[in-house]
């Protein structure tokens, strides 16, 4: 029998380390290419402050590698704590690409070590860069791997059971499931994409704070201009994850948004208060047909509704706000970038004033919470299944005692990183400011010459 | 040889390697910090910290290549010992946590920070002690099936000698291990005072070494007679292991060729380890779990073997380069170069 408060405290645990690793994971794809297009416009330009950018962030990234590799570990090795009945399946299906993502995790944490100590060490700087590359190919692909394996919870395939027996495993095909492309796009772009904004809003905020120097106008510019790129593109391989989960995972896209009967010409329904009872919505803002353009690019198409599946297969409905919240911090994040690439084209004043500059910081943590919105959804909407119509997450879950106790220590275990973390960080940017670093460093080069 | 065994045995070959670099990681922060807190510290960190900066996190990358790898090999394996396993599994974690946070957060922003670095070094330390619980699992009698879910007998676990004695085992080797590499790596930079320092700390801790190892004997013959037997029809190898250390011990003392005696290190290790897990076969975990009945499906076992060999190589070149530049390399160790960002 299930032990329904080791059920429960799994989950909690589960969602615990998710939550938390998904800041620093999100940060490990997303900056190495954002060092990576510093460092090359450096070279290219021959300019001191892209490389010097570059070279802080290097800095500041290995102490959120370093918090993102160990809860990294923790999230692996808790699955099988957590969820031994899943990962037994998931081990004779889904093991291929987590054993890939170990040597995708030893290629980037090699290269990682080897770029951080060799700055300085080649004469041509361009050896270096290319140190650089094995690091950003490396995290971004234990992302593509890492993404498959949910990917596969949502759409399994490449097995069948026959009498309780799995058979039949095709490893490759349970890793190209239909979800994969999607959910694998949406993972690596948004990871860009708050990479970007949030060095964005680092940049704004110290002009805010005073800082003149033309440092943080590069690295502003350049950020927002890559922010816009990779929050268009979120906005369109978002729009693709919509026509899957019509396709595959209806009953996620009826309650994401409160879609409950069957019909055509369905009205996208935004925010809102819903009395789950009646299954009447009030409050919300109404977008006439738009659901169905969304699902089916027809505004007349047909929409499954939610009332269609048993109401134990179905997750629950706060996810609504969880999918608002997200696509609202996207459309917003992209309104502004385009505003500020555009008017700094332009010549706009308003974009250097300070309530700009302010929208510009907000969008740091902003784009923070649309990916833990994000991830909530996409796993509370899986519910209740851990992998969909195959296994609930009642059956999978570990059978011990304790686990309660175990969701409460690691609850103050990633407490104190985080809070670590973030004195870290600013402690060393503020011992060692740019002006300083640049001044230090042109006084070195006086004396060589 | 069958794919089973394949596969046990490349699972085994990387556990090696993380016993091996993650004892030398752990022994190091340890050292770290005893010299931090007896005023040593000017003597140790600096060879300490140029060995550990560059190569922590693939210290790390071979603890979760085992464990994704046992998964994926042995997939009922997540069952018998995930399932047992929640709080010392657990326990691990968060020791793993802190130890790689705090080391970054010392190494990388506050260098010298004192509780920093006991913080790591405690940890660190902690770890081999933890992670030795699943091997004293394996051998039996403190797993029982209830109503057909495995589950852990603490009482009977903590009260065992057996489990006492692997803890001190485990422990007592990380640091013999560490302080012999460290001893052969001050060498190199020419750092005689840490050398001098390291070379004793290595001839202090092999003494607790032969004790557990002598304590696992007694111990294992009462607990599981089966293993016992089969490790005694591998004498020869614990043999020849036996003098490799000896033969360390005397290079130590004789302060001569660190080289030599590091190698010998290495090797008494495998050999033991090797000659433990041989006899250990076919049992995962006695008496519930074998290689055989905890295997993966064929289509799996050959996709992962495929893999793993196209995965060596990328992973060998690289492994190389990072070892000819940090810890082959006299420049380096000397700290005649400081390159970091």
């Amino acid at each position: 029998m299930a032990n329904e408060s080791a059920v429960f405290f799994s989950r909690l645990l589960t969602e615990f380390t998710l939550t938390f690793h998904i800041i620093y994971a999100t940060i490990g794809v997303g900056i190495p290419l954002m060092i990576m297009i510093a460092q090359w416009l450096g070279i290219k330009k021959n300019d001191e402050h892209y490389i010097l950018l570059a070279r802080r962030l290097a800095r500041g990234y290995v102490i959120t590698v370093a918090v993102g590799v160990v809860t990294g570990t923790a999230f692996g090795l808790q699955l099988s704590l957590l969820w031994p009945n899943f990962m037994e399946v998931a081990g004779n299906v889904i093991a291929l690409p987590l054993f890939m993502e170990t040597f995708a995790f030893f290629f980037e944490a090699i290269f990682l070590g080897i770029y951080l100590y060799t700055w300085d060490r080649f004469e041509n700087q361009k050896k270096h860069f290319l140190l650089l590359i094995p690091v950003a190919i490396g995290s971004s692909i234990s992302a593509v791997f890492i993404t498959m394996v949910n990917a596969f919870m949502n759409s399994p395939q490449g097995f069948d059971i026959v009498d309780g027996e799995l058979t039949n495993v095709q490893p490759i095909l349970a890793m190209l499931t239909p979800s994969m492309p999607t959910k694998v796009g949406h993972v690596l772009v948004t990871a860009y994409m708050t990479s970007a904004f949030v060095l964005a809003a680092i940049a704004a905020f110290k002009m805010l704070k005073g800082s003149k120097h033309i440092y943080h106008k590069k690295s502003l510019f350049l950020f927002m201009k890559l922010g816009l790129v990779f929050s268009i593109a979120t906005a369109i391989i978002g729009d693709f994850s919509a026509k899957y989960l019509t396709e595959y995972q209806p009953e996620k896209l009826a309650a994401a948004e409160w879609h409950f009967e069957t019909e055509k010409g369905v009205d996208l329904v935004l925010f809102g208060v819903l009395d789950e009872g009646t299954q009447e919505i009030n409050y919300e803002i109404r977008i006439p047909k738009f659901l169905s353009f969304l699902a089916k690019s027809d505004f007349n198409g047909e929409v499954t509704g939610l009332n269609d599946f048993p109401k134990d297969e179905t997750p629950p409905l706060y996810i609504h706000y969880l999918f608002d919240f997200m696509v609202s911090v996207g459309m917003l994040m992209i309104v502004l970038s385009l505003v500020y690439v555009w008017g700094k084209i332009r010549g706009w004043g308003f974009i250097h004033k300070k309530w700009f500059s302010w929208l510009i910081v907000a969008g740091g943590p902003l784009t923070f919470l649309a990916i833990e919105a994000g991830w909530w959804l996409a796993e509370v909407g899986r519910q209740p299944w851990i992998l969909v119509k195959y296994m609930k997450v009642s059956e999978a879950a570990t059978s011990s005692d304790h686990v309660g106790l175990m969701a409460a220590l690691f609850g103050v275990l990633y407490i104190i990183l985080g809070i670590g973390s973030v004195i870290i960080l600013r402690r060393m940017f503020k011992n060692n400011p740019v002006e300083k670093e640049l001044e230090e460093r042109h006084n070195e080069d006086g004396e060589h010459k | 040889m069958n794919i089973e065994i394949l596969g046990i045995s490349v699972l085994w070959i990387f556990l090696f390697g993380y016993i091996l670099v993650g004892s030398i990681d752990f022994g190091a922060g340890f050292f770290n910090a005893h010299g931090i807190m007896t005023g040593k510290q000017h003597i140790l960190s600096k060879v300490i910290q140029r060995y550990l900066s560059p190569v922590w996190e693939v210290t790390n990358v071979f603890f979760v290549f085992f464990f994704v790898g046992i998964i994926g090999f042995f997939p009922k394996t997540a069952v018998y010992f995930g399932q047992p396993m929640l709080i010392p599994g657990s326990i691990i974690l968060i020791l793993l946590c802190i130890r790689g946070s705090y080391y970054a957060f010392e190494s990388y922003s506050s260098r010298g920070h004192k509780g920093y670095a006991s913080i790591y070094g405690i940890t660190g330390l902690l770890m081999p002690a933890a992670l030795s619980i699943v091997l004293t699992i394996s051998e039996g009698g403190f797993v029982n099936i209830v109503e057909g879910q495995p589950l852990l007998d603490y009482k009977a676990l903590f009260t065992s000698p057996l489990t006492w004695s692997v803890v001190l085992l485990s422990m007592s080797a990380c640091l013999y291990i560490s302080a012999t590499f460290l001893t052969w790596y001050a060498n190199k930079a020419q750092d005689f005072a840490a050398r001098n320092l390291l070379r004793k700390y290595a001839l202090i801790w092999a003494v607790p070494l032969v004790i557990s190892v002598i304590g696992i004997t007694v111990e294992l013959k009462s607990h599981n007679l089966e293993h016992y037997n089969r490790m005694l029809d591998l004498w020869y190898v614990w043999a020849v292991s036996a003098l490799m250390f000896a033969g360390t011990i005397y290079f130590l003392i004789k302060q001569t060729k660190f080289g030599l005696a590091m190698g010998l290190v290495i090797g008494q290790f495998i050999l033991a380890f090797f000659a433990y897990g041989i006899s250990h076969y076919p049992y995962l975990m006695y008496p519930h779990l074998t290689i055989y009945d905890s295997f993966t499906n064929q289509t799996m076992a050959i996709t992962l073997v495929v893999t793993f060999i196209l995965g060596l190589f990328l992973l060998v070149p690289a492994m190389w380069l990072i070892l000819k530049l940090f810890v082959f390399n006299n420049d380096y160790a000397k700290g005649k170069e400081d390159h970091h960002a």
